[in-house]
């Protein structure tokens, strides 16, 4: 298993970020020390170059002030004299044909003395000497035309003049000491560019690994979380870096799902519980009517009830459908101009024998047009469950029970306001729970609904990017619908 | 009357046929958008009752097709849709009602009806009579044997539409959408109440019924 493990490590060393990012940098680096340091000997070399020509122009002057000075035989003195010095420059005196007379040279690429000037391009040469000190040092067998020729010919570059006389003067200068150097140039290249390698190759190793370690803990850690166990989390080492602040994100997002999922499974419940509950009355009467005898008018009656009940169960799966449309906020249809007003005195209006019947005075309190962007449907249906809510709340609580529906613009939001004088809702935990999805309060367990119509007057609210609050009046409650007001109005 | 029923579901197309038959009328059942088309272009049904999902050709684009080739048949859209602007897409697309499942056959039942009688409208009449009831639409009075009953502008809406609907049955949700003009359901019986007061208003004092309660269904308008 380790050695599976193992096996997979180092191409996924590859894939990570940390060694994609060193490999680039590597390569930039080198590029731009290369490029550096041919820039450098490049420089360097022309410098030596032109040293060396002014080397030589200061020769060929000497030369001429002893050819001025005693002619043929004095140059030729002066230069078998400099030539004998050690490590000395090139020296040639050649006839008008090209044969050589005198100098340190012993053989030389041909054509090089028929031009006169410098010469073009280095050239090869053959020191005096040298090839015979070559030939005596080499295994004998070997021909002497294939004896190692770097060994003996060197380049150099060189002044040609002639005398007056047509003789031939060549003055030149090695360039064995630019080659070393660029020699020594390119090998410290290499060097420094292996370190880096070296170098880059560890941080690599490192660095990748240890992302790929954290890397690896994050996805182990979530994979235990994808297996089912919400309540795990992503280690956070301490260390407060990028990795640190990703797992601390994705821990806050985990909390979150974990309450989502708590709420999702507290609704479930209560779907199961409230529609539950109808079904098995459904089921049970069915039953009963089919034990009875038929033709009964007890027959009648059962069926009648399970569509009562049914049409119950329709209203309530279609709440629950729409709450969640709603919620999902996907609506594609451009919201309209609405009259809040106009929508409170149609919902009062609508309410007023219902309140009537139960001794509960209705009244709106509306009558300057209150325009927002809305959904008129929507805005109706959320009023009309508020009211609903606090008739049905409010009655016979007191002798007067009254149900308020008043609208006001402050801070910017248009406020509807429903307040009936009914027992309220004292404890502000319970207040909160009230639009809760199927939550009913204890002291309306006995009232029929559904124990949708508030979270669907929420839903309602929060499409319209408003709130829903519940504040405790005195006596009773008052919900209040706040919409954002339309802009430009 | 015969209807055109464009359903996909086999077992609740049946049970539309079926339940037609029961109410006196023919009902023919195309399973798919292509087969309804064809059989809806020949211009022979009274109304047509189409599911929004079809395969092959989807209820809205039928819906245009015909209404493009000059095909009037009044359309009840049926969809298990339930978005919050569905019912408009739906009637711009050219339906005339529209009908969110699941529905109670009643409800379905009382639409279609109403739909299908749209053709020979009563608009134009300024004067609808139902026995011995009488609404006047431009003088807003309403008489009941030659008695004057005085009525709230709501209520006189309410009568108007059940008067113009008379001997059909209208259930709750038709009145509130078309008395209030709103497309939910009423959480309590409050457009039970608003009938109750206007049957007591225009029944109180007189011998006959005419404003009747149709179990499971909703409320009728019908002299003697």
């Amino acid at each position: 298993m380790t050695q599976i493990t193992n096996a997979f490590r180092l191409p996924a060393i590859m894939r990570t970020t940390a060694a994609r990012l060193s490999a680039l940098y590597f390569i930039l680096f080198a590029m731009c020390a290369m490029l550096l340091v041919f820039y450098m000997t490049s420089l360097s070399a022309r410098m030596l170059t032109v040293q060396t020509q002014e080397t030589i122009n200061e020769e060929v002057q000497g030369l001429d002030q002893a050819y001025r000075r005693g002619g043929l035989p004095i140059l030729v003195r002066t230069i078998e004299q400099r030539s004998r010095q050690p490590g000395a420059n090139l020296y040639l005196i050649a006839d008008p044909h090209g044969r050589i007379l005198t100098g340190n040279v012993e053989s030389l690429e041909p054509g090089i003395l028929e031009i006169e000037g410098w010469t073009e391009r280095p050239f090869s040469y053959q020191r005096y000497g040298e090839a015979a000190r070559v030939r005596r040092n080499a295994v004998e067998e070997l021909p002497a035309d294939q004896l190692p020729m770097s060994e003996t010919r060197h380049n150099a570059i060189a002044l040609v003049s002639r005398l007056p006389n047509q003789m031939i003067v060549l003055v030149g200068r090695d360039l064995g000491e630019p080659e070393r150097f660029r020699a020594v140039v390119r090998q410290a290249l290499m060097f420094a560019l292996g370190m880096m390698a070296l170098g880059g190759l560890l941080i690599w190793y490192f660095v990748g690994r240890r992302a790929l370690r954290r890397i690896d803990s994050v996805s182990e850690a979530s994979r235990r979380i994808m297996g089912g166990d919400l309540s795990g989390r992503l280690p956070i080492t301490g260390a407060g870096d990028e990795f640190d602040r990703l797992s601390e994100n994705l821990n806050t997002m985990l909390t979150k799902i974990a309450g989502l999922n708590d709420g999702l499974k507290q609704v479930s419940d209560n779907i199961a519980h409230d529609l539950k509950t109808p079904l098995t009355r459904l089921r049970n009467r069915a039953e009963a009517a089919l034990a009875s005898h038929p033709k009964t008018a007890g027959y009648r009656e059962a069926l009648e009830s399970t569509i009562v009940e049914s049409d119950r169960l329709i209203k309530t799966f279609n709440a629950i459908l729409m709450i969640s449309r709603l919620e999902a906020g996907n609506s594609t249809e451009a919201l309209v101009s609405v009259d809040l007003s106009a929508t409170i005195r149609d919902v009062v209006e609508l309410y007023e024998p219902v309140a009537e019947e139960c001794n509960v005075i209705l009244e709106a309190v509306a009558s300057e047009a209150s325009l927002i962007d809305g959904n008129r449907e929507l805005i109706g249906q959320a009023l009309s469950n508020v009211v609903d809510n606090a008739i049905k709340y409010s009655m016979g609580t007191s002798d007067k029970p009254a149900v308020r529906v008043s609208i006001e613009k402050a801070d910017g939001e248009i406020r509807l306001n429903v307040s009936d004088n009914g027992h309220g809702i004292p404890d502000p935990g319970d207040r909160e729970r009230a639009t809760e999805r199927f939550v009913r309060l204890e002291q309306s367990r006995s009232q029929p609904g559904s124990g949708l119509g508030l979270s669907l007057a929420k839903a309602v609210m929060k499409f319209h990017g408003g709130r829903l609050d519940l504040v405790p009046g005195n006596p009773g409650l008052t919900v209040v619908m706040a919409f954002p007001e339309a802009k430009g109005a | 009357m015969k209807i055109l029923v464009i359903e996909d579901d086999r077992e609740a197309a049946e049970y539309l046929e079926k339940a037609f038959a029961e109410a006196g009328h023919t009902a023919h059942v195309a399973g798919d958008g292509e087969t309804g088309f064809v059989l809806a272009d020949s211009g022979e049904y009274d109304i047509m009752v189409v599911d929004r999902m079809l395969p092959r050709r989807d209820g809205l684009s039928l819906i245009a097709a015909l209404r493009s080739r000059g095909n009037a048949t009044p359309v009840l859209i049926l969809s298990a849709l339930g978005e919050v602007d569905d019912r408009v897409t739906g009637l711009r697309a050219g339906g005339d009602d529209y009908l969110t499942k699941p529905y109670a056959f009643s409800e379905l039942l009382a639409r279609v009806e109403v739909l299908s009688r749209r053709a020979s409208s009563r608009e134009a009449e300024t004067v609808y009579r139902a026995g011995d009831l009488e609404l006047d639409r431009l003088s807003h009075t309403v008489r009941r044997a030659g008695q004057d009953i005085t009525l709230q502008p709501r209520e006189f809406r309410l009568l108007e539409y059940l008067m113009r609907h008379a001997g059909q049955v209208v259930t709750r949700t038709m009145l509130l959408e078309n008395v209030w003009d709103y497309h939910f359901d009423p959480q309590t019986n409050v457009i039970d109440v608003h009938v109750s007061r206007l049957r007591g208003k225009i029944e109180k004092n007189f011998d006959s019924p005419i404003l009747h309660t149709v179990r499971g269904a909703g409320y009728m308008l019908k002299a003697g």
